[in-house]
């Protein structure tokens, strides 16, 4: 923890706290202040999946299943049971963490596209015990949930998740994570435990994507086991490899972009897929390695920061 | 549950995985190549069955119908692969994957804006007659067609990329594609090629498709084309008798649950876990061989 | 280090919602204009775009005719049209923008249960009138499990327990059928609906539900299950699905030798049905439905040619009921006399004898359709009028 660290904190908060004014102002409406909370949804969903995809190497289309034990298993327990929203975040995203070990181990020996094959077999085996599932009114879904979070606890989630996996990758295990991606022979020779290092990426990247389906969910007032099929996997992958595999930064801003772009593009419905469609192809064509994939923040920041400082502040937490 | 039922069933499973081992052809001729899952594949089979459904209610029969469909897909997939494939051919598969993903949205939603996202009928343009084989038994003209169409094109797949020279820079490419390059293999068009017997192999699967199902629409690729890839990686992705394989052990396990009693909803359940099995057990799919890594 | 990343994030997301600001100070537009807004909150991309596309065609030519005719209360209706991507989340940005953005008077949509209920809530919170054209499950008018009335939404469709109590009476009675398959949709609410109202009247009749099976959307063979179903040997299968399945579903039955007869709700509803499933395959099967495009009514009959003049197509269940929703809204808002929330939100409720071309409709307590409904068999690949049944 660094002086940075507190003071990117401290940025983060006044943000928040202008927006919070704006609200409270009556100057942004409820049309943005939804919008600020599916951006909260999909960075969380885009910063953990790159967790797995990203820093680990590990190629996972299965994220969608993750995020729907995460709304399923908390949406039970508030509306059905009756228990309060914060211990059903909890457990949501504990749960979703759960199944995320339940499908690193099996898949640990499969490797690229193999692997992404199977994820998405998990994803979409998940999808379909909800829609098998009276108890969670099957194709129709859970209805009715309260709107019991808010931009607030959107915004606090998001803070948190960022953290954590920030946290994560800059420690000694995000750099084992990475060697791993590099190469995962070399990682080994080196005394690496490459299956523990898969797992963790896999539990922790699930843990988050419940997090984000706990919250969808206490929002968006309904759940259904439609909303995550393969197609909301692709989404997320899209934001991650769009902004840059890698980088935290570059999938925070593929995701806010790419989001505002499906929204602004709303009023024109016959164009909006065939717009995003193309921006994607032309993006990766002419950014292969994703908007900020290739200004390397790390170096630019740690130019300047050297100059300065003389590279004392980079130590890790 | 007689003996009679049990046949039916399997000539069911049959007739459906020989359309998804038709789809999985294309598919996994492409990934073999460049190691790319094309999941605009899935798309082109849409272009192909739209195509034979104008070529249809044009007049033309099913052979001219297949043919045309074939030119037209075959056209679509050099243009899919020159204009957003082969920009990338250095990049990281994944971003390939994406542009794919990108591409194959892009025809869907085009489909939708030109021909609206209703389903159409598909015009009868094959006549079909129903065969009593025993008892309760039966199978019609065009189930027998579309398994003969999938053998015969598996075959002469198999004989081009073996036996041919055209074939031969397949493999070489698909082996390394520096090498190849060195050797003076033009990879550019080897590719090209590829993508071109791909796609084609996709629109005639497409019209096969709509014949035996008859309706198109723009979105009518992605299930298919989902199940098609399952079968690919099942029979192990990028080996041509492994798809057919594949595409009917998908379309047997389907049918064996479908006609168990309540079962009916857990069919693509038990088919990806299947998939998820052979995977653990034979990560390259039945018939892939196990590279061993480079180190 | 972590700093330096957090202060970049927090700068994208300040350029964002400096953005998102511009945008709102931009769009913000006067709701005392002398239109009256209609905003449609319909799946016009996505899995179900087929539905909404076609109900927005029946909603425009509604409108097209209302202006004609010199609007309502001497003010034109404008369509502000959303799409919501079939995704539920969608829908609820979807709506709350068509309230705060456009500021529309009233709200239309969604075409399908699922997307309808992520709206109802912003409809109740912003309290403004919602009609839905062809939501169908029975809770989102009247909420069963919090036993309350959702005071703003209403809807212009038969709900899910009627169609199917319809059809099992007609299987029962008419049909005099003893046993009887259920083969349903199960990714759709709609279908499910419709099944378990069909069972529950159906063994109350004293039939016997044999076998109960499932497909899914966009499935295309179905073989497997009609071969099971072929060796139960019913009189009656009930496939309350959507035209694009039940059409094959038809077509293979037949062609694998079941004769029984085989029936549906208002899902089959659709020209393109008879070219899936062949005229001749269609024989022996029934619906129920709002009304037949074989209807001599010149109400009907002005209705589809006027359809068929502009788009080319017979219409479909879903553009007949976007059709009929856009006049009962105008309906209400001549009658409140103003576009008024709540004037118009009583109107709406107090909806009697309104004439449609899906018939006469009157709304009950729990903002449900009263009407009538048709039984329809298809003999040679044309619907003919075989009974009506009133609720």
């Amino acid at each position: 923890m660094n002086k940075r660290f507190f003071l990117g904190i401290a940025i983060s908060l006044v943000f928040y706290g202008v927006v919070q004014a704006l609200i409270s102002g009556e100057i942004l409406n409820d049309f943005y202040v939804d919008t600020l909370v599916m951006l909260g949804i999909n960075i969380i969903l885009a910063v953990s999946l790159n967790l797995i995809n990203g820093f680990t190497g590990q190629f996972s289309i299965g994220h969608a299943g993750f995020m729907s034990i995460g709304a399923y298993v908390s949406a039970i327990m508030t509306t059905n049971l009756g228990y309060s929203f914060p211990l059903a975040l909890i457990c949501g995203c504990l749960a979703a963490a759960v199944a995320g070990l339940i499908i690193g181990f099996p898949t640990l020996r499969l490797k690229g596209d193999y692997l992404a094959i199977a994820t998405l077999g998990f994803g979409e085996i998940i999808r379909i015990v909800w829609l098998n599932n009276d108890y969670v009114g099957g194709a129709a879904g859970l209805n009715g949930i309260e709107r019991v979070t808010n931009w607030s606890w959107v915004f606090f989630l998001v803070l948190i998740t960022v953290i954590v996996i920030q946290n994560i990758v800059k420690s000694t295990h995000g750099r084992a994570m990475i060697s791993v991606r590099e190469n995962e022979i070399a990682a080994e020779a080196m005394g690496i435990n490459v299956t523990r290092y898969k797992v963790i990426a896999f539990v922790v990247g699930a843990f988050f994507a419940g997090m984000a389906g706990a919250i969808s969910a206490h929002y968006f007032y309904g759940i259904a086991p439609g909303s995550y099929n393969f197609m909301k996997s692709f989404e997320i992958l899209v934001f991650v490899v769009l902004g840059g595999l890698g980088s935290t930064l570059g999938v925070v801003v593929g995701t806010v972009l790419l989001t505002l772009l499906f929204t602004f593009l709303q009023d024109i419905p016959e164009w909006r897929m065939i717009i995003y469609s193309l921006i994607l192809i032309l993006t990766m064509i002419f950014r292969p390695k994703g908007l900020l994939g290739n200004v390397d923040v790390m170096k630019l920041f740690k130019k300047r920061g050297g100059a300065t400082k003389n590279g004392g502040t980079t130590t890790t937490p | 549950m007689t003996f009679d039922y049990l046949v039916q069933q399997l000539i069911n499973g049959i007739s459906i995985g020989s359309i998804y081992a038709l789809i999985a052809l294309g598919y996994t001729m492409v990934y073999g190549i460049i190691k790319l899952i094309n999941f605009a594949h899935g798309d082109v089979f849409f272009v192909g069955a739209y195509t034979g459904y104008f070529a249809a209610k044009a007049g033309l029969g099913l052979i001219l119908s297949l043919i045309l469909a074939m030119v037209v897909c075959g056209i679509l997939g050099v243009l899919i692969e020159r204009l957003a494939y082969k920009p990338l051919r250095n990049a990281a598969r994944i971003v390939i994957l994406i542009t794919a993903i990108g591409v194959s949205f892009l025809l869907e939603n085009l489909g939708i804006i030109t021909l609206g996202a209703q389903a159409q009928g598909f015009p009868e343009i094959v006549t079909k007659s129903t065969y009593t084989l025993w008892g309760d038994v039966t199978i019609d003209s065009i189930q027998i067609i579309v398994l003969a169409v999938t053998v015969i094109l598996m075959a002469v797949l198999q004989f081009v990329v073996h036996r041919t020279k055209i074939g031969k820079a397949m493999r070489a490419v698909s082996f390394d594609m520096e090498a190849a390059r060195l050797m003076g293999i033009n990879v550019d068009s080897t590719i090209s090629a590829t993508f071109a017997i791909g796609s084609a192999l996709a629109g005639a699967a497409g019209v096969v498709f709509a014949v035996m199902y008859p309706s198109v629409d723009p979105l009518m690729g992605i299930i298919p084309g989902l199940k098609a890839f399952v079968a690919a990686v099942l029979g192990g992705i990028g080996i041509i008798p492994g798809a057919l394989v594949g595409g009917l052990l998908l379309g047997v396990v389907e049918t064996g649950v479908q006609s168990i009693p309540g079962m009916s909803l857990w069919r693509d359940g038990v088919a990806f876990g299947i998939l998820i099995l052979i995977l653990i057990f034979k990560p390259t799919g039945l018939f892939g061989k196990n590279v061993r890594e480079k180190v | 280090m972590m700093g330096k990343k957090f202060i970049a994030v927090t700068a994208a997301l300040t350029v964002t919602t400096a953005l998102v600001g511009c945008g709102s100070k931009a769009t913000t537009s006067s709701s005392n204009s002398d239109t009256i807004k209609i905003g449609t909150n319909l799946e016009l991309t996505g899995a179900v775009a087929a539905f909404g596309q076609s109900q927005l065609n029946g909603i425009n030519l509604a409108v097209e005719e209302i202006n004609k005719a010199g609007g309502v209360n001497g003010k034109k209706i404008e369509i502000v049209s959303a799409d919501n991507a079939s995704k539920k989340e969608e829908s609820t940005r979807t709506a709350t923008k068509l309230i705060t953005e456009d500021k529309v008077d009233v709200l239309m949509g969604a075409a399908i249960s699922g997307d309808t209920f992520a709206a109802v809530e912003v409809a109740n919170n912003k309290k403004i009138p919602m009609l839905t054209p062809s939501a169908t499950n029975d809770d989102i008018t009247f909420d069963s499990k919090k036993n309350k009335l959702n005071d703003y939404v209403f809807r212009a469709c038969f709900i899910d327990s009627f169609q199917g109590k319809v059809m099992a009476d007609f299987s029962a009675g008419n049909l005099k059928a003893k046993n009887a398959v259920i083969y349903i949709d199960n990714s759709s609410d709609y279908s499910k609906g419709l099944a378990k109202s069909f069972k529950s009247e159906f063994e109350s009749k004293g039939g016997k539900i044999v076998a109960s099976e499932s497909y899914q959307t966009k499935d295309t063979d179905f073989k497997a299950v009609l071969t099971r179903i072929k060796t139960l040997n019913p009189d009656v299968i009930w496939v309350p699905g959507y035209y694009e399945e039940v059409g094959k579903i038809v077509k293979q039955a037949r062609e694998m030798g079941i004769t029984a007869a085989i029936e549906g709700g208002d899902g089959w509803d659709a020209p393109q049905l008879v070219e899936i499933a062949g005229k001749d395959n269609l024989n022996n099967t029934f619906i129920s439905n709002h009304y037949t495009a074989e209807d001599p009514d010149p109400k009907v009959k002005k209705f589809i040619d006027a359809f068929k003049a502009k788009y080319n197509t017979v219409p479909d269940a879903m553009a007949v009921l976007g059709y009929d929703a856009t006049f009962m809204v105008a309906d209400a808002v001549k009658r409140a006399g103003s576009t008024d929330k709540e004037k118009v939100k009583e109107a709406l409720a107090n909806t009697k004898d309104f004439e449609g071309v899906t018939g006469k409709i009157a709304l009950d307590k729990n903002h449900d359709p009263v009407k009538a409904a048709v039984v329809l068999e298809y003999k040679d690949g044309k619907q003919t009028f075989n009974t009506k049944v009133q609720p």
